[in-house]
């Protein structure tokens, strides 16, 4: 089954899987990521039968997310058919494991998934409130910036086994150190999930990518925060991503991909065209 | 009914590979047996992963040879595509000299981050059997840091920061940088198109 949470709460179930990947596949989406939420902070073994069962059906690249702990799991998944893995607790558990799984794999079959909160701002001198993150629980008068300063490595922070709300706690790491720090162990992609904009489809957070884009030398996907056509070219035009993630709009059918694609085809923004019946 | 074989060149990830030729009604084995290979139909050469390690394992399994013999029309996907040339530059990689040409890493920027990973555009530069009955521009899914210049050789071309060789051919044997197993249904009609030559 496939849920879907609003800011990694409450997850709703969505349908069978098998069902929404030959959808998406005929709708023209052009990457799945199936992610297993529940995985990761379990710690337990998983069945990955329904990987193989996806790569049935599927004619387009698919990765697998969620309690991927070490080489044999990866190996798993990649036989059953999936073109990447998505590692994340794991890999802040244990930051080698990305070296391990890039040496045996290739770095463009490893992803590495970070879910990075923003942290609020200070209020400004005239008293005027924060505009950005209202995160609850992360808020930190220390080290969140004034109104208007460009953002800095100290405003974002990683958090981990955010599949389970109870265990969802921050990592202790800064997103743009950790993002560098991925590359160079080599991660082949990065798939940032702002945490603040998930499933609340207000847009993407176009600052915080753009600055991680300034940092990021492989792929880049945007998560988190996508509700309507123009937060797609939001995201491809300000924050200069290479892919862009969402799951409520696409799961809901509140935003139609071929819909959506000739949108962005018509804004000059370069991809595959939906297939013509 | 063309009975294909899958070469097991090493690296994981050939299941969608299987998938997609079953969904064409053939059920290819993954081998790495010279008399199977020798006699199948067609044969196809994945690869994923570094250029040395699937010479490697080629040399190890005896197939250098064997792949350089064949006779049937042969399918290098991906790495596959580059093994068939004379060498890398991935780790000064010798390959199996089919084809002359060397594999160059693609010079990294920000705007074009490296590995390739994603859809891009083929277009025909010459007639192929692989793309026979398709019109126009296709999409096709790309996953790779290493590519083939534009030669004698090429009959599709991708760009990404400049152009490089999608599709090959020389005389049984052709190959495709990109993933058709995985490049929807543009993917499917080159696999089809190259089971029925």
């Amino acid at each position: 089954m496939v849920v879907k949470g609003v800011q990694f709460r409450n997850h709703r179930v969505m349908g069978d899987i098998i069902e929404l990947a030959r959808r998406y596949r005929d709708e023209g989406a052009d990457e799945l990521v199936f992610y297993d939420i529940t995985a990761s902070p379990d710690g337990r073994t998983v069945d990955r039968n329904w990987v193989y069962r996806v790569a049935e059906v599927l004619d387009i690249p698919f990765c697998v997310a969620g309690g991927i702990r070490n080489l044999a799991d990866a190996e798993t998944v990649l036989n059953l058919g999936a073109a990447q893995i998505c590692i994340n607790s794991p890999a802040l558990e244990n930051p080698d494991l990305i070296e391990i799984l890039a040496r045996r794999f290739g770095s463009q079959c490893v992803v590495v998934g970070v879910d990075s909160l923003a942290l609020a701002r200070r209020a400004s001198g005239d008293g005027g409130g924060s505009k950005g993150g209202s995160t609850g629980g992360a808020t930190s008068s220390d080290v969140g910036r004034q109104d208007g300063e460009p953002p800095t490595d100290t405003d974002y922070v990683v958090y981990q086994y955010t599949g389970d709300p109870n265990r969802s706690r921050t990592s202790g790491r800064r997103t743009l150190g950790w993002i560098t720090e991925a590359q160079a162990r080599g991660a082949g992609e990065i798939v940032l999930n702002c945490m603040n904009q998930d499933g609340v489809r207000k847009g993407y957070d176009i600052e915080q990518l753009a600055r991680v884009r300034e940092v990021c030398q492989v792929p880049l996907i945007a998560s988190g925060g996508a509700g309507a056509m123009e937060h797609f070219r939001e995201v491809f035009e300000r924050a200069d991503v290479d892919g862009a993630l969402a799951a409520s709009v696409f799961h809901t059918a509140a935003i139609p991909i071929p819909d959506l694609k000739r949108y962005l085809i018509g804004a000059s923004i370069p991809m595959r065209p939906p297939e013509e019946e | 009914m063309p009975a294909p074989v899958i070469i097991a060149s090493g690296g994981a990830n050939l299941a969608s590979l299987r998938f997609a030729l079953q969904r064409l009604g053939c059920d290819a084995p993954v081998t790495e047996d010279h008399g199977l290979i020798e006699a199948a139909s067609h044969v196809i050469l994945p690869g994923v992963g570094a250029a040395r390690d699937a010479m490697h394992r080629l040399r190890a399994a005896g197939l250098v040879d064997v792949i350089r013999r064949l006779r049937q029309p042969v399918l290098g996907i991906c790495l596959g595509l580059q093994l068939l040339y004379t060498g890398s530059d991935e780790d000064d990689a010798e390959c199996l000299g089919i084809i002359p040409g060397q594999a160059r890493r693609f010079s990294q920027s920000a705007r074009l981050p490296v590995p390739q990973m994603g859809w891009n555009a083929v277009r025909k530069v010459a007639e192929t059997p692989l793309l026979e009955g398709i019109v126009g521009e296709g999409y096709a899914y790309f996953i790779h840091s290493y590519a083939l210049p534009e030669g004698p050789q090429t009959c599709g071309v991708a760009d990404y920061g400049g152009v490089f060789s999608a599709m090959v051919q020389h005389e049984n044997f052709f190959a495709t940088q990109f993933h058709p197993e995985r490049s929807a249904r543009f993917g499917a009609a080159v696999l089809s198109n190259f089971l029925r030559i």
